[in-house]
């Protein structure tokens, strides 16, 4: 059974449609490799009952003939995701036991495509966080080691369960949320393929709020094609959602052509960054050269912008996540600690719910949005956000996409980093443009560092242009041709 | 900008965060790094540059004004920590 795990989406799907398996012998085989890799630390929840009952209506489906395009397909579902009774924590202690009355939109759409819920991932605290080691139930670890050197390492983040659990095989696709690199991080140190579709592509209703003009969810996955078919079935218009765009959503599996002959490709000067390690460097030059070779153009081009990007983030991402989690006091949901007044029950409630990384950025976002602050801060950081904004919109008359590395480093260690928040907030230097721009940004995992860890290159495109993304991603993703496995395949040890 | 022991009290209070006494000055500390980090944005020329709240590609939506949810106190109440009688519990607001 446990070859049925090392099947990329695509594969298992024609493997059902074939009928060589059922789609309860391949909802058994993950939830097996889930049990074995319960040391990593993947999931908040496993709901394996679930799981083979949604398994069981997808066969009969099939058996009826009347299957849907993701039938029996198992998946794991970022624990910021609400899910109707099922815990929903966003790996905070102040949603300790919170169980929604409703599902969330893109959640609800991959049900009705017949995908089947593995369970829940862990990720940082409320999404905030590059390492998913801010979770209230502990670090998740990448399936991923140095090589020769057996310390943990982290699995990235914010949405490192899900991508972790598709490095060890525990789930046949995930999906997550990128706020400022939340997916492709994840992605670049798992070894895995993850993209944050463009803002409004993806229905924010019923996902656990960060920052609303930052949230965008999206998938992760194996492979470039099984990403497209994640996608086409989470993305589209949601009344629910005002800022859910009214667009058609193309087949992105179709757009998987392998023709990138003509296509521009920038190559932003600023995104080489003093300190880069000169492996990352070679990887984005060999980028440039795969491309090229497939009959792309590569164009320098110049986003002057880029260093002023994540100081604008730090500003806007911890002034909007104030507001949204201001909902947690400890009457309508979640946890609270009684005081003696109602005041006095909010502080409590507050000071015992919140980790220490999402008590920095409320109390930052609650200064920057203070009286006398507001216009110093918050409006200045706006403005930048424009400029980034305009960067991209001047390069995007010049070139059709954009290749940089995805993150500025390999994995490190659980422990690192940590006591330095503005070490860890580095490691979303090359993502956080996209976020702040909306613009449609995937990583493809691309080589592996002289440690023997992965490393992605992340392609940037104009908004609501997935499918050019995804197009000339499977071409980078075919040319690199990535097939190393993590230590703990080989190992079946965290 | 840093930030003092004092102004912390006061934007903890803002944030409904209790901050024990012991813990203010290493906290103040952090956050001053952080803001002063974010002081590099002052290098940025922004002029005339109106602020962009959000990349959203339409102006809000607006529907019929009419209901189109409700009556639902149960589910509403489903994850309450504390409820009677159909109604939220919080601590006595009025003498």
């Amino acid at each position: 059974m446990s070859s049925l795990t090392a099947l990329t989406l695509a594969e298992a799907r024609a493997g059902l449609e074939r009928k060589e398996f059922s789609a309860r012998e391949l909802t058994e085989a993950f939830l097996a490799a889930m049990a074995k890799a319960r040391p990593l630390n993947l999931f908040i929840t496993e709901t394996p009952e679930r799981a083979l009952q949604m398994a069981q209506a997808c066969d009969e489906r099939r058996r009826r003939g009347a299957p849907l395009p993701l039938d029996g397909i198992p998946i794991a579902v970022k624990d910021l995701f609400c899910t109707k009774g099922i815990l929903t924590t966003a790996a905070s202690r102040i949603l300790e036991g919170f169980t929604p009355s409703y599902e969330s939109t893109v959640t609800e759409k991959l049900w009705q495509s017949g995908a089947v819920l593995l369970g829940k991932t862990n990720c940082d605290e409320f999404a905030m966080g590059s390492s998913t080691t801010t979770s209230h139930f502990g670090p998740t670890l990448s399936a991923w080691r140095r090589a020769g050197d057996n310390r943990p390492l982290v699995a990235g983040g914010s949405s490192g369960g899900s991508a972790a659990a598709i490095a060890a095989h525990a789930a046949l696709g995930a999906i997550g949320t990128d706020t400022g690199g939340s997916i492709r991080q994840p992605a670049s140190f798992c070894g895995v393929v993850g993209i944050k579709p463009s803002y409004g592509r993806c229905s924010r209703w019923g996902v656990v709020a960060f920052a609303s003009s930052l949230d965008h969810p999206g998938p992760l996955a194996k492979t470039v094609r099984d990403a497209a078919i994640l996608l086409s079935a989470m993305a589209g218009h949601d009344p629910k959602d005002s800022t859910s765009a009214p667009l058609p959503v193309a087949d992105f599996e179709a757009a998987l052509t392998g023709e990138i002959k003509g296509l521009k490709i920038g190559i932003p000067a600023e995104y080489r960054v003093p300190d880069m390690p000169a492996e990352i460097d070679a990887l984005w030059q060999s980028g440039i050269a795969w491309l090229s070779e497939a009959g792309a153009e590569a164009v320098e081009i110049s986003l002057p912008m880029t260093r002023y990007a994540l100081p604008a983030y730090y500003i806007i991402a911890p002034a909007e996540a104030s507001s949204n989690l201001a909902r947690y006091d400890g009457v309508r949901f979640g946890l609270r600690v009684e005081g003696g007044s109602v005041d006095e029950m909010y502080e409590l409630t507050r000071a015992a719910g919140f980790g220490a990384e999402v008590r920095r950025r409320v109390l930052i976002g609650t200064y920057v949005l203070s009286a006398g602050y507001y216009e110093a801060y918050y409006l200045k950081a706006q403005r930048v956000r424009a400029l980034v904004a305009r960067d991209f919109a001047k390069a995007f008359e010049k070139v059709d996409l954009i290749l940089t590395p995805t993150a500025p480093s390999p994995a490190f260690a659980v422990g690192e980093k940590s006591d330095d928040p503005i070490a860890m907030y580095l490691n979303d230097v090359f993502t956080v443009t996209a976020d702040l721009a909306g613009l449609p940004a995937i990583s493809v995992p691309a080589g592996l560092s002289a440690e023997g860890l992965p490393l992605g290159l992340q392609l940037i495109g104009r908004a609501f242009a997935e499918e050019t993304v995804f197009r000339a991603a499977e071409v980078l993703e075919a040319a690199a041709g990535f097939h190393h496995a993590p230590a703990f395949l080989a190992s079946g040890e965290p | 900008m840093a930030l003092d022991k004092t102004a912390l009290r006061r934007v903890a209070l803002l944030a409904r965060i209790r901050v024990e006494e012991g813990e203010l000055e290493a906290l103040a500390g952090e956050l001053s790094q952080i803001l002063a980090w974010v002081e590099e944005l002052n290098e940025v020329e922004t002029e005339g540059v109106a602020p962009m709240a959000s990349p959203a590609v339409s102006r809000l939506p607006l529907r019929e004004d009419k209901v189109t949810d409700g009556d639902c106190r149960e589910a509403m109440l489903l994850n309450a920590p504390k409820t009677t009688r159909g109604f939220f519990v919080v601590p006595k607001v009025v003498e």
